[in-house]
């Protein structure tokens, strides 16, 4: 699945084993693709000593922090990650 | 994070979070070992270019760009449409081992933007210079994501509620450097005089250009 800027998305909620880079408080987050950036490896198979990552595209994903905090979130923020497109599923999309 | 390894996007990490600082001198030394068995590289050879790189990489890198910015509209707007192409124009450079994309954000009257890694302590070293202490701290991390106003309160800079607060997570392949606001006072001066109201806090966001 190839997203554009604007694109509402969600995080995946899985919860691997092996190296990972969508921190835990951001699982099954909604956000809204705000940058597309070039594919670069994935940083799990990387760790994982793979010699043939594969090679996904980036994303900047900007998540409200209401949606992260939930009451704990300050007003008007919002946190920008940087995310494979294997992290992310449309809005829709199932876990 | 304890499957987290930091050799897969090169640049200096506190080890806080479980693997000892030992772990990894060990693995340097041994590595050094090997290039010098080889007759590869001394030990002198790698420190001459570590010491060749940070004496390159400090805040005035920034602080050069950002006057630029302030000064040429052209050159801010390319700057944040294509970071690596703008610094490229001050003879700058953000690859030391590996290409690294930079991008520039911008404090307006509405947003105020802040920069951190979550994951270690990814920074734009190049243009910055070695990260402070406070970047790499467990408590700057783990809290500037949830509670950034506060946190940019004890740094001194009071953001409004009214103003949006970005929060700008390294935790891939981007390097990010703040273009903080041009103070009213600054009217008229010329680029070295702005440069110096610059520090590296500023450049990541953590403070307003002193005037």
């Amino acid at each position: 699945m190839t997203f554009s800027v604007g694109d509402a998305v969600r995080t995946s909620g899985r919860d691997p084993e092996h190296h990972y880079r969508v921190p835990r408080y951001l699982r099954a987050k909604r956000g809204r693709i705000e940058a597309v950036h070039a594919a670069f490896p994935l940083a799990d198979a990387r760790a994982a000593g793979d010699p043939a990552p594969p090679i996904e595209t980036l994303y900047t994903v900007a998540f409200d922090g209401s949606e992260v905090w939930l009451d704990g979130a300050e007003p008007n923020t919002v946190y920008h990650a940087e995310l494979w497109e294997s992290y992310l599923l449309p809005i829709d999309g199932v876990p | 994070m304890s499957e987290h390894r930091h050799d897969d996007h090169g640049h200096d990490h506190p080890h806080d979070h479980g693997s000892p600082a030992a772990e990894m001198t060990a693995r340097v030394n041994a590595l050094i070992g090997a290039l010098e068995a080889r007759g590869v590289a001394t030990d002198a050879d790698v420190t001459a270019v570590i010491e060749r790189f940070l004496a390159a990489a400090g805040p005035s890198n920034g602080a050069r760009i950002v006057a630029r910015a302030w000064v040429d509209p052209a050159y801010r707007a390319l700057l944040l449409e294509d970071a690596n192409a703008a610094i490229a124009e001050l003879g700058l450079d953000m690859s030391h081992w590996a290409p690294v994309e930079l991008r520039v954000v911008e404090n307006t009257a509405r947003v105020h933007n802040i920069v951190v890694c979550t994951l270690c302590s990814c920074y734009p070293i190049a243009l910055l210079g070695p990260a402070p202490q406070w970047y790499k701290s467990e408590a700057y991390r783990s809290r500037v994501v949830r509670e950034p106003r506060a946190v940019l309160r004890e740094f001194g800079v009071i953001v409004p509620d009214d103003r949006d607060v970005r929060v700008w997570d390294s935790t891939a392949e981007l390097r990010y450097l703040v273009l903080p606001q041009r103070p009213h006072e600054t009217d008229g001066w010329d680029e070295p005089r702005l440069a110096a109201t610059i520090t590296r806090d500023a450049l990541v966001g953590a403070a307003e250009p002193m005037v």
